[in-house]
């Protein structure tokens, strides 16, 4: 639409007076806006993603598919998979669980817990690696006992499990408990009173009104399990084609100088992200409809 | 309201499928008979890629038996802590005798007269620290004073966090008590100088070397031979030049069995023969190729040789230092030299 047709309109007996809307801007204004926040996009999102996979691609798709099927980026695909394929479900039950807690009952303690689910948000990585240290490394109360048993938990698979989960603990809870609370118990309360029972409320009246949430929670909590460094940092141990995760194995790469296969990993990691975005887009898209309506609901 | 949920999940099932044919590629077991892990420091990455291949080699010639090497790579301190965690390590391979000193403190998995165990103290190669300029060395830097003349920048890591930088630092002060004859205040006061002309104090070699050859920044990067070589070799011989100076220090990385892990595994035999094969022509072939000074150079080829020129090289144990024990918390504690003479510009 141009600027004339709404700015300027001629009032009987005064030379051209000129109106707008209040909510619409000057057009330089307005394009000055764009402009900056594309040039922003474009300089802090766009310009290093393009660079990542540039890197990755300088040494031809040869070199390229050979850095990622060599053993060691492989065990570090894998184990970055097998660590996502644990926490991620794991989240799911304890995100739904608080969040349905918080959001449909009260109980003592509520804002504690409330308070408790974003404390990964707010506490370093490289603190929630520590912790488990402190808990299961050989100086701690359980140490000796672990070691007696035969269980390795810190430098080991299941040490990185945790320290993932932990700092992915509050995107599938923080996702549905707002939209929870915004739809109320309504829809419970009629479900109850007509006999259903705890289970059926619970998968066939709150589990469909929050899918869509529950959906872009699980994403966001996927990307994260796969990205996350710090924490894992910390209970790794670094060791090669075993206990190296993805973000892991990219910056040892680096390290090493071999940065065309360290940017090869690193935009197989950028594309699992990317992914996440556009499966969600699309599904925004697809279903448009269907959660413009749970959100009025 | 049930209906669009369960057709979600329908359309889901080959996401699903997706996921269990990924757990059936993880569950794939990695068959071995044996397995060693070896903790090391940063810079030995490429030394002992191509040394467990030739000691696997070794090992299977000899007695038949498969040995698999996993590494793990760290700044040296971080990987003492982890084995004192409980990080599996039946062999450690450090950057400091003081990190393994520290594991023997704190955890007990090694016994206290771990260095007379293997020949050399235990150190089966070594190193010194020597300059690494821009090609042509356009500053014209030859030796330790002539990092402080005016204009000069000086790349090292921080002698706090990083092993390879306190041997930055021992060097230069071994050069001041040489150049100044045993005056401690002039030591000093060329030390400070020195940090004067640092632009970043990185926290360890290899972000040095980055900062240095990636980011362009300073004259001249004070490194480890074996990673000045390291990174003329990997980044271009076209950009670098390495300035070996008239005096340096010995830095002499020890290795150490981890009693308390290998006899929990029942790989002392494997591991005790990994380290003692260190010392055989072989692997010290492996380390000079790999640009450390191999700690038996009689067994080396000569021309292998030729790439480390024979400079005066101090000792830690000398007496200006007094050995790490010493060294340590008079220069690197809380309070102590480094404390007092560095002040971020």
């Amino acid at each position: 639409m141009s600027d004339e047709a709404f700015t300027s309109a001629r009032l009987p007996g005064a030379s051209a007076i000129h109106f707008r809307p209040v909510t619409v801007e000057r057009r330089r204004i307005r394009v000055g806006l764009i402009l900056v926040s594309l040039a922003f996009l474009g300089l802090f999102l766009v310009l290093p993603v393009v660079a990542v996979f540039v890197e990755a691609l300088r040494g031809g798709l040869p070199a390229f598919t050979e850095a990622i099927f060599e053993p060691d980026a492989a065990a570090a695909i894998r184990l970055t998979l097998l660590v996502a394929a644990i926490s991620v479900p794991c989240n799911l039950v304890f995100g739904v669980a608080a969040a349905w807690a918080i959001a449909k009952f009260d109980f003592k303690g509520k804002s504690l817990l409330n308070t408790l689910i974003d404390l990964p948000f707010s506490v370093s990585p490289v603190i929630a690696g520590l912790i488990y240290i402190l808990m299961f490394g050989s100086q701690s109360l359980l140490g000796p006992w672990l070691k007696s048993e035969g269980i390795q938990v810190i430098f080991a698979v299941p040490g990185i499990v945790l320290a993932t989960i932990f700092v992915t603990f509050p995107f599938v809870a923080r996702e549905l408990i707002p939209l929870m609370e915004e739809q109320g118990r309504g829809d419970e309360e009629a479900a109850l009173s007509l006999g259903a029972s705890g289970f059926q409320v619970f998968f066939r009246v709150t589990l469909p009104n929050v899918k869509w949430a529950l959906l872009y929670g699980v994403l966001l909590c996927n990307a994260r399990a796969m990205g996350e460094f710090g924490a894992v940092s910390v209970v790794s141990g670094h060791i090669r084609g075993l206990t190296n995760t993805m973000p892991l194995h990219v910056e040892i790469l680096y390290n090493e100088y071999n940065f065309a296969a360290a940017f090869a990993v690193a935009s197989l990691l950028a594309l699992l992200a990317l992914f996440t975005l556009v499966v969600k887009s699309v599904l925004e898209w697809r279903y448009a409809e269907e959660i413009a309506a749970t959100r009025r609901h | 309201m049930v209906r669009p949920f369960v057709s979600l999940a329908r359309r889901l099932r080959p996401a699903v499928a997706a996921a269990a044919m990924g757990f059936a590629m993880i569950a794939t077991p990695v068959l071995a008979d044996v397995q060693l892990l070896n903790v090391s420091y940063d810079p030995t990455r490429e030394l002992y890629k191509a040394y467990n291949a030739a000691f696997a080699k070794h090992w299977k010639a000899e007695t038949g038996e498969t040995v698999t090497i996993q590494q793990s790579h760290g700044g040296s301190g971080k990987q003492a802590r982890s084995v004192i965690d409980g990080l599996d390590a039946d062999v450690v391979t450090l950057a400091l005798e003081a990190d393994i000193d520290a594991i023997v403190k704190a955890s007990g998995k090694i016994p206290a007269d771990w260095r007379g165990r293997l020949p050399h103290n235990s150190s089966p190669y070594t190193s010194t620290i020597v300059f690494l300029v821009r090609k042509g060395n356009p500053k014209e830097i030859k030796d330790w004073g002539d990092l402080i003349r005016d204009g000069v920048e000086v790349i090292t890591p921080n002698p706090k966090t990083s092993g390879g930088a306190r041997w930055n630092y021992l060097a230069a002060w071994a050069y001041a008590n040489k150049a100044f004859g045993n005056d401690p205040a002039k030591t000093k006061e060329f030390v400070a100088t020195l940090f004067k002309h640092v632009p970043v104090l990185d926290t360890g070699a290899r972000g040095s070397t980055t900062t240095f050859a990636q980011r362009g920044i300073g004259d001249v990067l004070l490194a480890w031979e074996n990673e000045a070589f390291l990174a003329l070799e990997e980044l271009g011989p076209d950009k670098f030049d390495i300035v070996v100076p008239p005096l340096s220090i010995l830095a002499e990385p020890p290795v150490a069995l981890v009693d308390a892990n290998v006899d929990a595994k029942g790989t002392r035999k494997q591991a005790q023969a990994y380290l003692d094969y260190l010392y055989s022509a072989e692997g010290q072939k492996i380390a000079a190729a790999n640009f450390y000074r191999p700690s038996k150079p009689e067994l080396v080829d000569p021309a292998a040789l030729e790439r480390f020129p024979n400079i005066d090289l101090v000792t830690i144990d000398d007496p200006q230092f007094g050995g790490w024990a010493k060294a340590q918390p008079e220069h690197f504690g809380d309070g102590g030299i480094f404390d007092q003479i560095y002040k971020p510009n």
